[in-house]
């Protein structure tokens, strides 16, 4: 537990927050939810679109088995109850994008119950978050206002497309838990491969309830700020949220519940449109749909084939292979970096591939705004790059030469020590007769040396090394000159 | 004999001796169309060129020795089947201009099959109605009219009035139907000809447009109970497209016809024997139990106790589903908008649907809306879905002794266009000895067993347990045979 | 229950139905009559009874089919635009909506 519970100074006092989230992220399947319309992101409007997705006149719905199966993934990555039996509910209500006037939705019985992820903060402590439902529904269209002056345009390749409704219960108590629990679920599912976690896409959305107390109070009323596309403007949110209803508190107010928006150019919620009437949905049990009724040996099946969690991987870096709990985070928070130093630990010392990983190559991505997805250098490379090393053909600094030519040049490393030359000496003559060479021309200070300066030894081996163009194995070189200097 | 008066059976039989084309058989339904329809307005659309293309395509068939089990069997097709290419309208000025590119399984499964369709049936708006009376394309007429008042227009009941209209009249030897409360066996009853509603499930409702879907159901009408079973035969089977389609075989449903009814107990409830009935139904339902212990059945006496809470648990759950089913139609994708020039989206909507829907489908989706709002969901549509499951129970209980059960088919008559109207709850009775085989997914089948006191045809009801349309037909078939109900409506082909 | 007026103008806006005023008596005496009739339901004993949701009886599907992901259909533009009453390019149009 974190040792002090984030506040905010209010005129009147300290003030504590309660949030808690509604992640919508978008299923990785090929084709939708209840159609065989497909699901690429970037179509040509109207083009991914069935008669199912547009609300046409008898046309039914049938359940994508990948779809259940994702969100059963996603229920056992959190760690999750899966419910055997749930079933489909209709959400009614009219909008231009909602082609059948209602969305299929799980409301009385979700897919997926209580679970619960683990997430780590900034000062190394972890915090427990509750889930509360994971359920399946569909997502709406897209309503384009900007294209024309009096109308609004409608594409419907989005409607339709399976989408998770993740549930966390108020468990969170600052914006960086919320940031850093939205970024443990983005990371879980894409290690699943269940949501590939695309918040400039929008294929990960979250609605962030969000309500302040003062210290030992029970809860007050909340707000949810809707629609969320990046953890920073989570994080924004949450804090500009609480500041508001600080003030209103603190001014005498009452804040109201009510759905709000954040306007991200301003920093600032503001509430959406005051709607004509309370939202009233009318669920029921989509008579289309019979229960959906999971086997228990498929779940298993599915349990079993399910990939290494990051939470399990981090614990099996630091048992296998000794590495800090800071390192084994840092390499297992996205799949792919995971990947990638696997590929180069492999039969290697653990240590050195992490420190060239978390060092060297993060410093060229950035560098060279490339991705781990896409590196300047390949794991295969700087793998080979780590064996000469080892094998002492290259010296730490040679290889950090070598290792700015692969970026440049994207050449493997025995090429590169190859073509320049690089190659560490360590021929014991040649190293000799560098030594003498170096000797015979600084007596003078071989004498200041030998009479107790002995910090010049420094000198001397500054001297052997530039004589040999830095090539000089650095601990032949040093034996060899304290040998002489007697 | 005119090609109009035979049977499917017996019109398969003479296309199969080369007696009759299938274009001569469908230019003789055409040529009836053209003379009862202005009259009956039984079809909202007449496919005239392309019911003589198929049938020229099925006479090639035929001669090719590639004939299909309907082969050239005119058929009307109640609009509220998505035909591709053909206006489908539910009888509604939302979808007025609506032509689906698509084709439901039902109709498409009778096209495999070699059918041709005449037409798109006048219905009730979206099926819901039990007169005709709700149709945006005007009213069906009966084509029955009483022995001494034959000026006054009946109904042809309801919601599949133009289909029963246009079998009675000769204008197609069989037509689909839905029935969600009584839509088919109602309408057969009040036209003097068969209809069946199978058991949920049984066909499927993929291209069907949707009035309430835990009830609706497909079925066929014709003139005997045989043609019922010839076409339910190429109507049913499981489809992958509707997730409440039953993967059971498909039996040869018209070879249960032949079976007899020895040693069937035949229950009969006692709730159904309603205050107020007239007696010549009480004596008609008397009479077919006669028939059936004279064919060896064993009439029984049961109860299905909660059979008086059908009808108020139908109006629940019903308009429930119809409420969300129909809030797709928004002039948005489809069909009619209506806008002001100043209209917002939600003005658009409001003129869009308050125009485009009729009286009774507007009361029906404020009633489903009300029941499923918050504060009312449990105590009306929640309850309604317990008072359905005990409904189904006393079902399952009766199954445990008796094989079928026989009921009348309606509560009346064929009623006058003027009669019934102002108040929708008298209207909703129609459907009082119907509804519970909906609301416990049952099969039903109606079949006329004889005339009232003014010469208007009266039907019986067999339902059967779930999947078993045979023993249905078995018993439907035993009863045809002993009504030997041979009364024809006055207006009809050849007339 | 009796519904009251300013319920049925609620209800109408919840089902995005236009009435005129003159309909919302008539409305209002129409779905009292009938919702009085309904409620004889209340009379019914359903303790403990599970409520029936679908329609599918003894031997109908007792759970939802499942279809494999493949992608089946889709690019059939033209035909999901064709009867749509106001057509902008490749979309579908509405009166503007105000965010």
């Amino acid at each position: 537990m974190s040792a002090a519970t984030y506040t905010i100074e209010g005129r009147t006092g300290p003030w504590e927050l309660v949030i808690g989230l509604e992640v919508h992220a978008q299923v990785i399947s090929k084709a939708k939810l209840f159609s065989g319309a497909a699901t690429a992101f970037g179509a040509e409007p109207n083009t991914q679109v069935s008669f199912v997705d547009a609300g046409f006149p008898g046309m039914l719905p049938v359940i994508n088995r990948e779809c259940v199966a994702q969100a059963v993934r996603t229920g056992l990555g959190l760690n999750a109850e899966i419910n055997l039996w749930s079933r489909f509910d209709r959400k009614n209500y009219f909008y231009a994008d909602l082609p059948q006037g209602y969305q299929i939705s799980q409301y009385a019985h979700p897919i997926v119950g209580r679970g619960a992820v683990e997430i780590e903060l900034a000062d190394g402590t972890t915090r427990r978050i509750g889930i509360t439902r994971l359920h399946l529904e569909q997502d709406a269209g897209k309503s384009l206002h900007d294209q024309h002056p009096t109308k609004t345009f409608v594409d419907l390749n989005r409607a339709g497309i399976a989408l998770m409704e993740i549930v966390s219960e108020p468990d969170m108590r600052s914006p960086e838990e919320a940031g850093a629990f939205l970024a443990k679920l983005r990371q879980i599912m894409r290690y699943l491969g269940t949501c590939d976690g695309n918040m400039e896409e929008g294929s990960l959305r979250a609605d962030v309830n969000v309500s302040v107390r003062r210290p030992g109070e029970g809860y007050r009323t909340r707000c949810e700020v809707k629609n969320i596309n990046s953890i920073r403007f989570v994080m924004q949110a949450i804090e500009a949220e609480a500041r508001r209803q600080i003030a209103v508190w603190e001014e005498g107010g009452e804040v109201e519940q009510e759905t709000r928006l954040f306007d991200t150019a301003r920093g600032l919620t503001r509430s959406m449109r005051s709607k004509e009437e309370a939202h009233d949905y009318r669920y029921f049990p989509d008579p289309d749909l019979p229960p959906l009724v999971l086997d228990p040996a498929w779940v298993e099946e599915l349990r079993r084939t399910l990939p290494e969690l990051p939470d399990q991987r981090k614990a099996r870096y630091m048992r296998e292979f000794g590495l800090p709990a800071y390192d084994a985070s840092v390499l297992v928070a996205e799949k792919e970096t995971a990947a990638y130093f696997e590929e180069v630990a492999r039969g290697r010392d653990p240590k050195l591939a992490a420190n060239w990983v978390m060092g060297d190559l993060f410093a060229a991505l950035n560098r060279t705004k490339r991705t781990i997805a896409d590196p300047p250098v390949s794991a295969r490379d700087l793998g080979a790059l780590l064996d000469l090393i080892t094998d002492g053909t290259l010296s730490g600094k040679l290889a950090k030469e070598v290792f700015e030519a692969m970026v440049e040049t994207g050449r493997p490393p025995a090429a590169i020590v190859e073509e320049r030359g690089l190659r560490q000496v360590t021929d014991a003559g040649a190293i000799e007769a560098a030594v003498e060479k170096v000797l015979a021309a600084h007596a003078d200070k071989v004498a200041e040396y030998k009479a107790g300066k002995e910090k010049l030894f420094g000198f001397f081996v500054g001297q052997v090394m530039k004589a040999m163009a830095g090539k000089g194995n650095p601990a032949l070189v040093n034996a060899a000159l304290k040998r002489k200097l007697g | 004999m005119r090609p109009t008066d035979l049977t499917i059976a017996g019109a398969l039989e003479a296309l199969g001796r080369r007696a009759l084309s299938a274009e001569e058989l469908t230019r003789a339904h055409l040529e009836a169309i053209e003379a009862l329809n202005p009259r009956l307005n039984a079809l909202i659309t007449v496919t005239a060129e392309q019911a003589l293309a198929q049938a020229r395509e099925s006479d090639a068939r035929r001669t090719r020795g590639e004939a299909r089990p309907l082969d050239g069997i005119p058929l009307a097709i109640k609009d509220l089947f998505c035909t591709a290419g053909v206006r489908t309208t539910a009888a509604s000025r939302i979808l007025h201009n609506f032509v689906p590119p698509y084709e439901s399984t039902v109709t498409a499964q009778l096209r495999r099959d070699g059918a041709v369709f005449l037409g798109k049936a006048n219905l009730d708006e979206f099926a819901m109605g039990s007169s005709n009376l709700t149709s945006a394309f005007g009213p069906v007429e009966n084509p029955w009219s009483r022995r001494n008042d034959p000026e006054t227009r009946l109904v042809p009941g309801g919601s599949s009035g133009g289909s029963a209209a246009a079998v009675a009249a000769r204008m197609a030897l069989g037509a689909t139907g839905t029935d969600t409360g009584g839509s088919i066996r109602q309408p057969a009853a009040f036209c003097g000809i068969v209809g069946i509603k199978p058991t949920y499930g049984r066909c499927s409702r993929y291209g069907i447009v949707a009035f309430a879907s835990s009830l609706d159901q497909a079925g066929p009408f014709a003139r005997t109970v045989e043609d019922c079973a010839i076409l339910l035969r190429s109507m049913s089977g499981h489809d992958p497209k509707d997730s409440t389609s039953a993967e059971v075989p498909v039996p040869d449903f018209a070879a249960a016809c032949r079976r007899g009814v020895r040693g069937l107990r035949i229950g009969v409830p006692k709730e159904y024997r309603l205050d107020g009935m007239p007696a010549e139904i009480e004596a008609l339902w008397r009479q077919g139990l006669e028939w059936l212990r004279a064919e060896g059945a064993e009439p029984v006496e049961i109860s299905l106790p909660h059979t008086q809470y059908a009808l108020p648990t139908y109006y629940i759950v019903a308009p429930a589903e119809a409420s969300s089913n129909l809030a797709r139609y928004d002039g948005v994708r489809y069909g009619l908008r209506v806008a002001a020039p100043d209209s917002d989206l939600r003005d658009m909507y409001e003129r869009t649907r308050a125009a485009g829907f009729g009286q009774e489908v507007k009361r029906r989706i404020m009633i489903g809306t009300y029941v499923l709002s918050a504060g009312y969901y449990e105590a009306y549509y929640l309850k309604a879905q317990k008072v359905r499951a005990l409904i189904a129970r006393d079902f399952e209980r009766a199954w445990e002794r008796v094989d079928a059960i026989l009921t009348p088919a309606t509560p009346s008559a064929a009623f006058a266009m003027g009669e019934r109207t102002d108040d929708p709850v008298t209207m909703y009775l129609n459907d009082v000895f119907t509804v519970t085989a909906n609301l416990a997914g049952l099969p039903g089948l109606a079949v006329p067993a004889g005339l009232d006191a003014e010469g208007l045809p009266l039907g019986l009801q067999v339902i059967g347990r779930p999947f078993d349309e045979e023993t249905v037909f078995a018993v439907g078939a035993a009863l045809e045979r002993a009504a030997d109900f041979k009364a024809l409506p006055r207006v009809r082909a050849g007339a | 229950m009796s519904l009251d007026t300013a319920t049925v103008r609620r209800v109408a806006a919840l089902a995005r139905i236009r009435l005129e005023e003159a309909e919302v008596a008539r409305l209002q005496a129409e779905l009292n009559g009938i919702l009085g009739w309904i409620e004889q339901l209340r009379s019914v004993d359903t303790e403990g009874v599970e409520p029936m949701a679908g329609g599918a009886p003894r031997g109908g599907p007792t759970r939802m089919p499942m279809r494999e992901d493949v992608v089946t259909e889709g690019n059939i533009r033209e035909l999901i635009l064709a009867n749509a009453p106001d057509r902008e390019g490749d979309f579908f149009a509405v009166p503007k909506v105000v965010e």
